[in-house]
């Protein structure tokens, strides 16, 4: 299969590790990946702090770059609830029903990692090897807002060599929520310590989620305390594979 | 223009928008009656209970005394021997009866008039103050309807129910239901009852979780609740 | 196309008016939030009331097959009541008035304290007993009435210790969440003149105390005051959904009944109130069903009071209405099952949110009220988790209304200012950059100079605003190559 990567503005500057990991777990997999290079970013910052005005010409755009490809895959939850759930809106707020209809068909098509991995190319068992002990964290938007259900679970219990541990609270918010980290840095930060208290009592290496925000969040607070756990992103689990085995 | 007038005119502005036709699908016309027009479709939630009577009694039992409400099993021949009983092991000297509250093999006192059951005193009520009330050790009613899925019974003030004060300032309220009176959910509750009478729902005896959200029982409200079941 | 959303939204209706009632904080959240984030006691309190909340609303929850569909009728109820709302409110004046009651129509707080202020002085009554109503802390009900010389006792248990300790409700339905019983207990003894002053902090002694201290009230009252959980049009049968039975005395032993209620707690019919019957509860206090609840229709001869009033109170409610969007914030039934899912509640608490109504539905509907400007912290007191359109009963999509009334706040801000904010003209600056790939490509090249700000992968410090980032956490270094570089180096150049 033919397979879109929209790799997000924040792991595109940020995170390419997970970008790059993302490609190499699907050519794995056997599929083909390209990688529009006219896309940038999805506008969820904009909407979400209330700038949907200026976020309307990055919808059209998301819409333009993506229009023609069969499935198109993000390696993240917030980003692809945007797309789903936010696109359409903010055209129709702006009354462009012509661009609603478009940001629509191309959202159907679009799927977080987990869940193209699941339902679209029905793979649990993506041949991984990591031995390490995990915990992981659902972040809100995949759980939520996007409804993946233990579809990441699935996949991470599937790779060999995983102490896969518990998170407690884990359906809690880490305290990201773009720029309320910033409005709101107090609270964020309130949070931010409860979500690091459950991650450090399961005494996990490695905390992982399906969305480079959160775990930006998650792991500007571990390694500002020296905590010992780091944060990796799923797909960077799932492409990791025993010596040799590519 | 008065305040009711220009609060209605504001309400149509706000609506005024509204794309035509909007407004919950299937939705009748207001003033339509207690049943839904013709052509409704049927409520996607439950509103018939699929239990037999000896489950949906046992599963009252089980709720009520989930939350802290004494229960009693009782046959009709036997009932007055369980109020009796009921009454001895409170201690109650001085209790309250509704008008109309016909307990077979005691007679139905006249509002206004006394009688005694094993030397407690039953006063049958006839516009007892509030003060007076206050001095009762508990008061014996009926129920309209109980609703097993939530422990809940529900009196209607009518006969041997009384006024709602009745079931409200003694500190014991020992309630009487028939298995007939007993349905599964709170939707057979609603259509059984009628919206012109005042109606008191209890679920328990008087409680209040607002000091860190302990639950305590007995606040206001009567705090202890004995329900007798009736049934052949 | 048009940047201006307000023709659709405002329509000129007056919000709630400024200097009455309780639905404007002193100050923005982050302000107030910072300080509640300080106070470790109350931190304490919140967080293990919450919990034990949460998981009895979950268990009692999952009791029901249909619960989704219970959620499901009741949004549209809900929905179907507001798109009516005229009719339906002259229908419940018209069923309310047939059956001896006496109905008053009052456009905001200010009309409405003095209706009720009349009414209580009508009666040559001093004295008020009240069931807990946030609408009457919304308007500031029992500031007018002292102002008037009428004393109003609380009588629900948590309003009492609020009232005893002269402080702020901090939650819908618990409104001393933020007090633990030593500091109930203190604030008996200081302000019950007859308490025993060995009385020991357990819950069950506390409750007690609060039971003989208003017990003469209650006998001797001849005002009781409420509010109204649902009000049905069709049968004009007022309801009041309670634990303590406080509201009962209250609804039952006085001769002269008040109720205040919010326009849009109306409900179509009678069969409509089984669904909320079911809903309100389990959300509420996460109980199969409550222990007491009070419905009466006009005046009963004989039983309870024999004048009975209903204040019909709009303060800023159709200027909700006209919101299309922010419409359903209406819909709320008051059962705070948002506030104890919500992370943000739970840390900072209610008193926070400036108005009477916290946690995430404060936070779309105090802004509602008053106009988004007098409430403008209000929509970003959120992360977006979600947690709180999960929970809630009548299906209110709370993110999408909280950003909805962010947006509104940008438009009004672009409006308002000659010169664009700061963060305005970021949100633009960036998203010209993002709207075309070359700007973009070299916008990364420009953010990669943060790598000189880095040591070893980690940003420490970065300049202001996002300081605010780096107090607490660490920002990642840029890498030394972005993916899309990887991607041309390992792929070519594609498209």
């Amino acid at each position: 299969m033919r397979i879109a990567l929209f790799v997000t503005c924040l792991a595109d500057t940020l995170f390419p590790d997970a970008g790059r990991a993302t490609v190499r777990l699907l050519e794995r997999l056997g599929h083909q990946v390209e990688f529009p290079a006219a896309q940038t970013c999805c506008g969820q910052m904009h909407v979400n702090t209330g700038y949907l005005h200026d976020a309307l010409p990055l919808v059209r755009h998301y819409a333009e770059v993506f229009k023609d490809c069969e499935a198109i895959v993000v390696p993240s939850g917030s980003c692809t609830g945007s797309i789903r759930h936010q696109h359409a809106m903010v055209a129709r707020r702006y009354g462009d029903e012509a661009l609603a209809r478009r940001a629509e068909a191309v959202a159907a098509r679009t799927y977080e990692l987990s869940e193209l991995l699941v339902d679209v190319l029905g793979v649990e068992d993506v041949g991984a090897y990591y031995p390490h002990r995990v915990t992981y964290h659902p972040t809100c938007h995949s759980l939520r807002l996007l409804r993946v259900g233990d579809r990441p679970l699935r996949l991470l219990r599937n790779v060999a060599g995983i102490d896969l541990v518990e998170l407690p609270d884990a359906d809690t918010c880490c305290g990201f929520g773009g720029t309320f980290a910033v409005k709101n840095a107090d609270t964020s930060t309130a949070m931010l310590a409860d979500k690091m208290r459950s991650v450090l009592d399961t005494q996990a290496e490695v905390c992982t989620a399906g969305d480079s925000s959160c775990l930006m969040h998650i792991g500007g607070g571990l390694t500002r305390l020296r905590a010992g756990t780091r944060t990796v992103h799923l797909a960077q689990i799932l492409a990791s594979a025993p010596e040799g085995a590519r | 223009m008065t305040p009711r007038d220009e609060m209605l005119g504001r309400i149509r502005t706000a609506l005024a928008g509204d794309p035509p036709g909007s407004g919950a699908p299937g939705s009748g016309a207001p003033g339509s009656g207690a049943s839904p027009p013709a052509g409704t479709p049927a409520p996607a939630y439950r509103t018939r209970g699929d239990l037999d009577s000896p489950a949906l009694l046992d599963l009252l039992a089980g709720r009520l005394i989930d939350y802290r409400s004494q229960v009693r099993r009782t046959a009709p021949a036997q009932l007055l021997d369980t109020v009796r009983a009921a009454l001895a092991e409170r201690g109650a000297r001085r209790v309250v009866l509704p008008p109309g509250l016909d307990l077979p093999g005691l007679g139905q006192p006249r509002p206004g008039q006394a009688s005694t059951l094993d030397g407690v005193e039953l006063i049958t009520d006839g516009g007892l103050s509030a003060q007076e009330l206050d001095q009762a050790d508990g008061v014996i009613t009926r129920a309209a309807v109980a609703i097993a899925e939530t422990g809940t019974i529900v009196l209607d003030a009518g006969p041997g129910q009384g006024r709602r004060a009745l079931s409200l300032i003694p500190d014991y309220h020992l309630c009487l239901i028939d298995a007939a009176q007993v349905v599964a959910l709170v939707p057979e509750a609603m259509a059984r009852l009628h919206p012109d009478r005042p109606l008191t729902w209890i679920s328990g005896p008087s409680a209040t979780s607002d000091i860190e959200l302990d639950r305590v029982e007995g606040v206001h409200g009567p705090r202890t609740l004995e329900v007798i079941l009736i049934s052949p | 196309m048009s940047r201006d959303t307000r023709a659709v939204t405002f329509l000129g209706l007056p919000t709630a008016p400024r200097g009455v009632g309780h639905l404007r904080g002193a100050e923005p959240f982050p302000v107030a939030a910072r300080r509640a984030l300080a106070d470790t006691q109350l931190r304490r309190n919140l967080g293990k009331a919450t919990r034990t909340i949460r998981a009895k609303r979950a268990a009692v929850v999952g009791e029901l097959p249909d619960w989704e569909e219970l959620r499901d009728a009741g949004q549209a109820i809900k929905s179907e009541t507001m798109a009516h709302l005229d009719r339906y409110l002259e229908q419940l004046e018209a069923s309310v008035t047939a059956r001896g009651g006496v109905v008053h129509w009052a456009r905001d707080a200010t009309e409405a304290n003095r209706i009720v202020v009349d009414l209580v002085r009508a009666t040559g009554a001093a004295e008020a007993v009240k069931v807990k109503s946030i609408v009457t802390d919304e308007i500031g009900l029992n500031d007018a009435l002292a102002a008037a010389g009428i004393t109003a006792h609380e009588t629900d248990l948590a309003e009492l210790i609020v009232q005893l300790g002269h402080d702020r409700p901090s939650h819908i339905l618990v409104p001393a969440i933020h007090r633990n019983r030593a500091e109930i207990r203190d604030i008996f003894l200081r302000e019950m003149a007859d308490v025993d002053p060995g009385l020991t902090d357990s819950p069950a002694a506390l409750t007690e105390a609060a039971r003989m201290y208003l017990r003469r009230r209650f006998l001797s009252a001849k005002v009781g005051i409420s509010g109204a959980n649902f009000a049905i049009a069709e049968t004009g049968t007022l309801c009041v959904v309670e634990s303590e039975g406080n509201g009962r005395m209250c609804l039952t032993l006085p001769d002269t009944l008040i109720t205040v209620m919010g326009i849009e707690k109306i409900l179509p019919g009678w069969e409509d109130l089984g669904v909320f019957m079911q809903l309100l509860p389990r959300s509420s206090t996460g109980e199969r069903m409550n222990p007491y609840t009070s419905m009466w229709t006009g005046v009963t001869p004989g039983d309870g009071p024999q004048q009975f009033h209903l204040v019909l109170l709009d303060n800023g409610r159709t200027a909700a209405l006209a919101d299309q969007t922010g419409r359903q914030a209406l819909h709320c039934i008051r059962c705070s099952a948002c506030l104890n899912v919500c992370p943000v509640y739970e840390r900072v608490g209610g008193h926070a949110y400036g108005s009477v109504y916290p946690g995430p539905i404060g936070a779309v509907l105090s802004p509602l009220l008053t106009g988004v400007e007098d409430n403008a912290s209000l929509p970003y007191a959120s992360s977006l988790c979600g947690a709180c359109y999960d929970a809630c009963p009548v299906k209110i999509d709370i993110p999408s209304l909280l950003v909805h009334l962010r947006a509104r706040h940008v438009d009004e801000v672009a409006d308002t200012r000659r010169v664009p904010s700061p963060e305005a003209v970021t949100m633009a600056a960036a998203a010209w950059v993002m709207a075309s790939p070359a700007r973009y490509e070299a916008g990364q090249r420009v953010g990669r100079l943060g790598r000189l700000l880095g040591r070893g992968g980690r940003i420490r410090r970065l300049p202001p605003p996002l300081s605010a980032w780096t107090a607490a956490r660490d920002a990642p270094e840029p890498p030394a190559q972005t993916f899309r570089q990887w991607w041309r180096a390992e792929h070519g150049d594609t498209r």
